[in-house]
């Protein structure tokens, strides 16, 4: 085959609704791959350690429908990773029943519907650190120890091209990825169909945000990927959007610490030397990329941990004074819930939005806070009662705290609500690692079923 | 003459986002090629003056790039505690790059 060309409708399928008439275009294109990426660790580690969505079921159907329905109809496959944000496996297991039950609803003629699952058993993990391979910290992190191990809720291992290839040589016409790489869903398309490494990464690269590799800036609208054996083309869909050079060069620095090189399992896609040319009005043509085999196969792994139950309080500040004596207002607040609670056991985060909230620390301006601010407060322990009351201490408190020269002595804080509300409880990242394996599947097991 | 410019008014996009669950990661980038060497000339945005901007130690600034094939200048901190711990006031860090808006730089350089 000369070429091969995939459409992506979205850079992360759920969070947001993919674009219909993007879409259609892109499918009246004629694809040979429908493919999209429904996961990322930008949501922070909640959804992982709660094994929960961030994005509503509504909006995951209306993508999954829509490009089901465009592949049956076009009868090329449809590939999703990372299902439901995470890629853990009930999310694999609701993104199947997901793809049944609208397959049910539109009688769709039989299609074989494969699916893998990408969670790792903390043992696992365990016999690997006892054994002498060392679970490797990224970005700083040490090495993985027992104990942060032991902290885990739950671990994903981030799959690479491997389980969607096997699934693709089963003859699958759907598949529904656990947590891989972005890039490794299109890429293996391309690896299917005998592309060299280096273009089918860089498909992959550039396809897995969807529009995001256009301008004018646009999320969620359809882009199409055309690769040959020795370049990538991308070509945006929505009629109001180019693939331009700088759009497309910019993209491969989104999101990622360094612009040259993108590490999958197996290796790593260099892009030091792509070169970028306009094809056509909407198109960019890519050139001049590699790829360098890894001599040791290593799967990255993603663990979140819990911290505790929290709950949320909110006060505001208008007094000058008190704006700026903030700080002791605060430390009033935490000392009550100290007097209370004891000094450990606990947690109270506050964020002064108005003066540094959404900086903290590297805030250069936290010296000018504005005219009001609004004080949140984070509440966090070991059961719903006790972080419930560690929230309501720490935010009522703000309303009685003793500043020697406030003029204000009927409640030195505004609130919008007199109770805290219940959150999502606290988790933490505790893995960010790298582990060897022996065999590129071992950690995701694959399965298939004939639907209708 | 004034010769000195805010980026804002050179830059097409100046944009924050988290890079993995432990870093931040800034891009600066141009639409045209002689601005962007213009600021690259200026040393206006280094390795020291990016750390002082957000009051960060050297040792957390893992990447700093001038990258040619999209006119853009690009560098990566590590946050202090991993995206959504407790307290992150920024999950996607996607805020962070405000500070740099208002970066002086001198175009006689």
């Amino acid at each position: 085959m000369a070429s091969l060309k995939i459409i992506c409708p979205n850079g992360h399928l759920g969070f947001a609704p993919l674009k219909t008439g993007s879409f259609h275009l892109g499918v009246a294109a004629k694809p040979d791959f429908i493919a999209a990426d429904s996961g990322s660790d930008d949501i922070g580690p909640v959804p992982l350690g709660n094994d929960s969505c961030a994005s509503p079921r509504a909006w995951q159907e209306h993508d999954l429908e829509e490009m089901l329905l465009a592949a049956r109809k076009l009868d090329v496959p449809m590939m999703i990773g990372s299902a439901g944000d995470t890629g853990t496996n009930s999310h694999v297991d609701m993104y199947v029943e997901i793809i049944r039950d609208i397959a049910k609803r539109h009688n769709l003629a039989p299609f074989k519907l494969g699916w893998f699952y990408s969670e790792v058993d903390r043992e696992y993990v365990r016999a690997k650190i006892r054994s002498g391979s060392a679970v490797k910290g990224l970005d700083a992190r040490p090495d993985l120890s027992e104990e942060e191990l032991d902290a885990t809720q739950r671990i994903v291992a981030m799959a690479g091209v491997h389980p969607f290839m096997k699934l693709l040589d089963e003859g699958c016409d759907v598949i529904i990825g656990g947590r891989c790489s972005d890039s490794a869903i299109f890429a293996s398309a391309a690896l299917h169909r005998g592309f060299p490494e280096a273009q089918s990464y860089y498909l992959g690269k550039v396809l897995e945000c969807a529009s995001f590799c256009a301008e004018p800036y646009g999320a969620k609208e359809t882009v199409m990927g055309e690769i040959t054996s020795d370049h990538v083309e991308v070509t945006a869909m929505a009629p109001e959007q180019r693939c331009t050079i700088a759009s497309v060069a910019g993209h491969a620095m989104y999101e990622r610490s360094n612009p040259f090189h993108e590490f999958v399992a197996g290796g790593k896609l260099d892009m030091t030397n792509c070169h970028y040319e306009q094809a056509a009005e909407k198109t960019t043509r890519v050139t001049g990329m590699t790829f360098d085999p890894a001599e040791e196969f290593r799967v990255k792994l993603e663990g979140s941990g819990k911290v505790g139950e929290r709950f949320v309080g909110m006060a505001g500040i208008r007094d000058p004074y008190t704006i700026a004596n903030v700080d002791q207002v605060i430390e009033w607040a935490r000392q009550q819930t100290v007097d209370r609670f004891g000094p450990e056991g606990w947690e109270l985060h506050y964020s002064v939005f108005g003066r540094d909230g959404v900086m903290g620390d590297m805030e250069p301006l936290r010296d000018q806070p504005g005219h009001e601010l609004c004080v949140v407060v984070q509440g966090v322990a070991p059961t719903r009662e006790m972080a419930e009351e560690v929230a309501m201490t720490g935010t009522r408190q703000l309303f009685y705290a003793r500043l020697p020269d406030v003029k204000g002595t009927a409640g030195g804080v505004s609130f919008v609500l007199d109770e805290v509300m219940q959150a999502s409880p606290a988790y933490r990242w505790t893995l960010n690692h790298t582990m060897a394996v022996d065999d590129p599947l071992e950690l995701f097991p694959t399965h298939s079923a004939t639907i209708g | 003459m004034n010769t000195r410019k805010k980026l804002a008014d050179l830059a097409k996009t100046i944009r924050s986002k988290n890079a993995g669950t432990d870093k931040i990661t800034f891009d600066i980038i141009f639409r045209e090629k002689d601005t962007y060497e213009m600021v690259k000339r200026s040393k206006a945005l280094t390795p020291e003056s990016v750390c002082a901007v957000l009051g960060v130690d050297a040792a957390r600034l893992t990447d700093f790039v001038e990258y040619d094939p999209a006119y853009a200048i690009k560098f990566t901190i590590l946050r202090e505690r991993p995206s959504g711990s407790a307290g992150d006031g920024d999950i996607f860090g996607a805020q962070q790059y405000a500070p740099f808006l208002d970066v002086e730089v001198d175009l006689s350089a």
